[in-house]
């Protein structure tokens, strides 16, 4: 009976929980998002045309405009201008490569004082380390089905 | 069954213990809040002089033990115990904080409940007879309490609407049996409670039950209700958690809605701040208390106060393992005059 009782009052309370949180501004966040990741693409396009420009092959031309945008990423951390960047424009932010760069910086700035070893060299993937093991893991796989659809070409 | 208790989970105090002296040290953005001239330090900067977050932390709660030494005519020798406690694993800021005090130390973790719980000990260890003088001492800070619980300080994510602000600050009080208040003349000590939440962004609602609980359970142990006191104000549980809590307690016949807060909502400017529910962390109610209310009580503006620091017992472990957030909070009646 006190059993039954706690359910109904944990599910009544969940319900209210729902009822009384207060939820993101759905349109402005994507409004955000989309101008600030849209800004940064730009910027990558600029990188590129700008590298096509000197004469760089175009398959290698990716090769450069990561080089470029992980620093500016990674730049921007260190002076601490990335993580008000991600504050206002969420996902817009984090997506692109720069993102992806911040999300390495971030952690080895916060984990130097514990030192180079086991602070920046343990922890500096603490947030990115998910993304390389599924990224490399997918990226293998993805290879071999190449392969063997090749095989029968 | 104890002479001094009365209900299931109330103790009365027989010679209620006075709370003599306090002191709190606030980061600061907490000096920008509209608390800033109740507290005895304003940090300018918030590594403390420190090479590290945490031992600035510890550097506060030390900081804070003094000061509220400092104000008494007594020695450090005089203390018969300190009780204490933070957020940091294996209470690093306390211990190391406590490591040049020759007082003999307890130490506590009741997440962001460790005030009202470090206070509750104090007591009781006072009105039993078992020493004159005990500090109750807890303190939080921002960036220690992130890169344990979240993402480092750098990293461009966003908050939800529901999360909250970990505030940077130490208090220490001085509880002892000599003095002429204010008096804490009840501890409701609370139990552990947990309705399922799982969102460590949306603490306040983790705690809410455990904060209603307590309040209740005080009512109906001491028979006393919400009109009884001047305040009833908890420690942590911000905009969204306080909504709640009111509206569990007014389901059950109390409406407080007109002397209830929370110190997460005082201590910080919801507005301007940009702290989205409200401030949390031991560090909470523990400046807005040994700040703010202890003199707001002082001067006579407050008579009668019912203070709930309230905790949310998550570990980052226990969040990765899909369990959901148990809730604590316990209450401390304190009274200028009995």
């Amino acid at each position: 009976m006190e059993h039954t009782n706690e359910e109904r009052l944990k599910k009544e309370f969940q319900d209210m929980v729902k009822k009384n949180a207060p939820s993101s501004n759905f349109l402005k966040d994507c409004l955000a998002a989309f101008v600030v990741g849209g800004f940064i693409c730009v910027i990558g396009q600029f990188v590129m045309n700008f590298f096509l420009g000197l004469g760089v092959p175009k398959e290698d031309v990716g090769y450069y405009v990561a080089t470029i945008m992980v620093f500016l990423g990674a730049f921007l951390t260190g002076l601490g201008v990335y993580d008000n960047i991600g504050k206002f424009a969420g996902a817009g932010s984090i997506v692109p490569i720069t993102g992806f760069s911040n999300s390495i910086v971030a952690p080895a700035m916060e984990f130097k004082r514990e030192g180079f070893v086991f602070g920046v060299g343990a922890k500096m993937f603490v947030i990115a380390g998910p993304v390389l093991v599924y990224g490399i893991s997918s990226s293998v796989i993805v290879g071999i089905i190449y392969y063997i659809i090749n095989l029968f070409k | 069954m104890g002479e001094k208790r009365i209900g299931e989970q109330t103790i009365a105090f027989k010679n209620p213990p006075s709370i003599i002296s306090t002191a709190a040290i606030a980061g600061p953005k907490e000096g920008e809040g509209p608390l800033r001239d109740y507290f005895d330090v304003v940090l300018e900067d918030d590594l403390f002089g420190e090479e590290t977050w945490e031992k600035a932390e510890s550097k506060m709660q030390k900081e804070a033990v003094r000061l509220a030494l400092e104000k008494l005519k007594i020695d450090e020798k005089d203390i018969d115990y300190i009780f204490a406690g933070d957020l940091l694993n294996q209470l690093m800021a306390s211990s190391l904080a406590v490591r040049d005090y020759k007082i003999p130390f307890f130490g506590l973790y009741g997440a962001c409940s460790t005030l009202t719980e470090s206070m509750s000990l104090a007591s009781m260890a006072v009105d039993g007879g078992y020493a004159d003088y005990v500090i109750a001492s807890t303190s939080s800070h921002f960036c220690s309490a992130e890169r344990q619980f979240r993402f480092p300080l750098e990293h461009g994510n966003q908050r939800p609407p529901t999360s909250q602000w970990t505030v940077t600050g130490a208090g220490a009080a001085v509880i002892s049996s000599k003095g002429n208040g204010p008096y804490i003349t009840h501890v409701t000590t609370g139990r552990v409670v947990d309705f399922g939440i799982k969102d460590a962004n949306n603490m306040g609602a983790a705690m809410a039950p455990a904060a209603a609980d307590t309040i209740l359970r005080h009512f109906k142990d001491t028979g006393r209700t919400n009109k009884d006191y001047d305040l009833i104000i908890t420690g942590d549980l911000g905009k969204v958690g306080m909504e709640l809590t009111l509206e569990i307690v007014k389901k059950q016949g109390f409406d407080m809605s007109t002397n209830y807060s929370d110190c997460g909502i005082k201590v910080f400017d919801l507005t301007q701040q940009d702290v989205h529910s409200g401030g949390s962390g031991c560090g909470c109610s523990a400046i807005v208390f040994c700040g703010y209310l202890y003199k707001q009580i002082m001067e006579g503006n407050l008579n009668r106060i019912l203070l709930i620091s309230t905790g949310a017992l998550l570990s980052p472990t226990s969040t990765m393992q899909g369990e959901s957030i148990p809730g604590i909070a316990h209450a401390v009646a304190i009274e200028r005059g009995v």
